[in-house]
């Protein structure tokens, strides 16, 4: 029957939201829910997805379990007789009115939510965004700092066709770049999207932040990391071939470290060689350029 | 047309024509057009099925192993054209065809000659559609939402696809045009708007939507053509237009189309399930506003797939709430079809299999889609895999298993035969399971971060992508048996009552088995 596949799927999901799903485990192959956030918005955001996702499984598990219990009950085989009855108004009344409730219900922090996701006053420093078939530029506003960020030689190595390399030996498989975006930690930095050719789109799930970027004008769009880390996403607006292949790394890190990667005190290559070195300091948590810099 | 020419002109067709050109090329009668519409969607369905499964092939593993990337996305994108307009719609409409004349006791089509047009349009269509995987530049690339500027990078390909969307566009808008005109003019006596089996109501409403936006659709193609060829810059902003403009054009058109898809499966589960349970459908009235509701609703939310574009924070709050309430009427659907079920004399046979089977994994895809309006939380789920599972939740065990419900439920009428139970039950039991290790994987892909689209996967998304395509491989070759079915029941089998299913109600019942080329010449009385 249905419940032998559905069950230990739904009871997977409310698993993975209880958090028994090691919420350290952003890598992880079986991961069964968003990774958890490192933004100010980030949990906000995240305890809606589940305030939505428990109410969803709650009322599904309500009408499966209904469906299933009529389907045992009122079974021919078992000698039930038809009843005839075709209508009831306080029944009618009573499942259009309980949605309704339901949803506002969810409507009210959503609008909370959407109302802080695009107050991006207040910024303390800019990016420009440009997105390219298939790169991305970052352009830091007010100071000397341009650059463009595309997907690391490793990956694409092993990404031609029958290149007879294990994408499984590639460390972070076509989610590293040669040029990463640094940015510091606990500052609120604004990020004005746009593209040089088609439409693509910036999105780091960690990150929480997923914003188009449309020719011929601006997006924009703001984050506030809450911890140091590298954190790794892709384009996610179809742009042609290379779709696949554009990814998005921005690097957090502690505001002097910040300075001396601006001042060019930290150099590209240092930094790039310890990412690819040291890179199982993502899943230990320790990843400011210093503590990768010691090792 | 008046009585008397009426009955003069079938005197002399009773019987099919002889020649087999007459009977198919030049055939005006609702049945055969019918037949003509079921065998052309299901060829379609095969081949973008086989698209499917190179794209599942492709994504097994990490790394690239059989397709160059921009191949992949030409199957991508002709899998979801193919399977749009060419499976799922014209199966509707064939089902409109053959069920709509006998189910008000009319005797065929308000406007045969135009049913026949719309039909022989849709194979030069999708046949200059398929033909553009061998021209340089190779086939369309861009997603079948086209959006520019990359679906403009299209090479020769692009006008043909262009050509071919305008056909399927006309081809839909004569078939809905000939649906409303038969609905309101061609019912017997007595058989008033809110008798009309549910199956009707659903097909009508869905005429009315069809009609508001296939020119809509046809609109955004032609400015995609005249950007290309012509200088215009509707969609360029370097000649002062803008890119988005299309998505909301086409969103315009494609939020309505996903219900053109999903309103007359509701009206094929509502005939079905009450045949089933030996009860009347529950909530006939609210049924019919709920699905006039959704249609309403469905003009007024299409910028939900959008909320990434860069949209003021009143739009998205309007887009938000309105598609919010599209959960109110669906809910009311859901219980009116299981209060049906409750305290009825169910059994199981394969159309109520896969009927109970639409209702309960539609909820599944419903859900997904009111998470999916919660805007704050689709900056997250946005072109993911999770946006892949939930559209195809509502459209393969949504739109597919309610065709293949209708035709289980409906071929011993077609055929005068009965299928074999047993095969049919298999084919459901391998497609439930198959569909559900296919896509239900895939929510988990997107909340973990694959985006949609992608040919490639960073390996962290490896085990979910092999269960996938397990699934897809199990589900699409069960499809045979749905084949092999169908064969069986019209070669051959054990002969269908007039009734065929003993709790069975409705005009097309009263009919022999099969049911003869022309019928209800004579109006039937409805009490």
């Amino acid at each position: 029957m249905f419940s032998r596949i559905w069950m230990p799927l739904l009871a997977a999901v409310v698993a993975g939201m209880a958090g028994l799903a090691d919420p350290q485990a952003a890598q992880a192959a079986w991961d069964l829910d968003m990774p958890v956030g490192k933004t100010v918005l980030a949990d906000e955001i995240m305890s809606l997805h589940h305030l939505i996702l428990i109410i969803c499984t709650v009322v599904c598990i309500g009408v499966f379990a209904f469906a299933f219990y009529t389907m045992f009950v009122c079974r021919r085989s078992r000698g039930a007789k038809a009843a005839q009855f075709s209508h009831s108004t306080t029944a009618e009344i009573i499942w259009t009115v309980i949605p309704t409730l339901i949803l506002v219900a969810m409507a009210v922090p959503s609008a909370r939510t959407i109302i802080n996701l695009e107050d991006t006053s207040g910024a303390d420093m800019s990016i420009k965004v440009t997105g390219y078939q298939w790169k991305w530029s970052y352009d830091y506003l007010n100071e000397d700092k341009f650059f463009y960020s595309t997907m690391d030689r490793a990956s694409n190595a092993a990404s031609q066709r029958g290149s007879g390399i294990d994408p499984a030996t590639v460390e972070h498989y076509l989610r590293n770049v040669d040029n990463p975006m640094v940015v510091p930690v606990n500052k609120k930095i604004r990020l004005l999207m746009t593209s040089n050719d088609v439409i693509h789109s910036w999105w780091v799930p960690e990150l929480y932040i997923k914003k188009d970027a449309n020719p011929g004008f601006v997006n924009e769009a703001w984050f506030e990391a809450t911890e140091t880390g590298v954190y790794r996403g892709q384009c996610t607006e179809l742009c042609g071939r290379g779709h696949g292949f554009m990814p998005v790394v921005v690097v957090v890190v502690t505001e002097p470290e910040y300075q001396d990667w601006l001042a060019g005190r930290l150099a590209w290559n240092q930094v790039e060689q310890q990412l690819m070195a040291t890179s199982i300091s993502n899943e230990t948590g320790d990843t400011t350029l210093a503590a990768l810099q010691d090792k | 047309m008046t009585d008397h020419t009426a009955a003069a002109h079938d005197d002399h067709h009773d019987e099919p024509p002889a020649r087999f050109v007459d009977r198919w090329l030049f055939t005006t009668n609702h049945k055969d057009i019918g037949t003509l519409y079921l065998i052309f969607s299901l060829t379609m369905f095969f081949t973008g099925g086989l698209m499917a499964l190179v794209i599942r092939a492709e994504l097994f593993q990490p790394g690239l192993q059989f397709v160059d990337p921009q191949f992949f996305n030409s199957m991508t994108t002709m899998h979801a054209l193919l399977m749009v307009f060419g499976a799922v719609m014209p199966a509707f409409v064939g089902l409109a065809n053959w069920l709509i004349p006998m189910m008000i006791g009319a005797p065929d089509m308000a406007l045969p000659r135009m049913n026949n047009w719309s039909f022989w349009i849709l194979p030069f269509a999708f046949s200059m559609l398929l033909l553009t995987l061998l021209m340089p530049g190779g086939a369309p690339a861009g997603g079948w939402t086209l959006y520019p500027p990359l679906v403009l990078q299209t090479g020769d390909a692009f006008p043909f696809m262009v050509f071919a969307v305008h056909l399927m566009g006309a081809s839909s808008i004569m078939g809905s045009i000939n649906v409303i005109v038969t609905i309101m003019n061609m019912r017997a006596p007595g058989m008033t708007l809110m008798r009309m089996p549910l199956f009707c109501w659903a097909w009508l409403i869905t005429a009315y939507l069809l009609i508001a936006v296939m020119p809509v659709l046809a609109g955004a193609v032609t400015m995609l053509l005249t950007d290309k060829y012509f200088g215009t810059s509707f969609f360029n902003a370097a000649g002062g237009g803008d890119p988005v403009l299309f998505q909301h054009v086409f969103w315009f058109f494609g939020h309505p189309e996903v219900y053109i898809m999903i309103l007359p499966a509701f009206g094929v589960v509502s005939q079905i399930i009450p045949t089933f349970s030996r009860k009347p459908l529950f909530g006939y009235t609210s049924m019919v506003y709920a699905t006039a509701s959704i249609a309403f609703l469905s003009f007024i939310v299409w910028a939900h797939h959008m909320f990434t574009t860069g949209m003021p924070i009143a739009g998205q709050l309007f887009f938000m709430l309105s598609t919010m309430l599209i959960a109110i009427p669906t809910a009311v659907k859901i219980f009116n079809w299981l209060a049906t079920m409750w305290r009825g004399e169910l059994t199981f046979e394969t159309p109520m299999l896969f009927s109970i089977a639409f209702v309960l994994l539609f909820t599944i895809g419903g859900f997904s889609g009111l998470m999916l309006a919660i805007a704050p939380a689709d900056y997250q789920y946005h072109d993911t895999y999770f946006v892949v599972a939930h559209f195809h939740y509502v459209l393969v065990p949504g739109a597919i298993f309610s065709l293949m419900a209708a035709t289980y439920y409906w071929l011993p009428k077609w055929t005068g035969r009965m299928y074999n139970e047993k095969l049919g039950k298999l084919h459901f039991w391998l497609s439930l399971i198959g569909v559900n290790v296919l896509f239900f994987p895939q929510h988990f892909l997107g909340l973990a971060g694959m985006p949609r689209r992608i040919p490639d996967y960073p390996t962290q998304f490896a085990d979910f992508n092999m269960i996938s395509s397990i699934g897809a491989f199990m589900f699409g070759f069960s499809q045979l048996l749905f084949v092999l079915v169908i064969w069986n029941c019209v070669r051959g089998g054990r002969k269908a009552t007039d009734q065929v299913w003993d709790g069975a109600k409705g005009l097309e019942w009263t009919l022999p088995s099969p049911a003869p080329y022309h019928s209800f010449n004579e109006p039937p009385v409805i009490k």
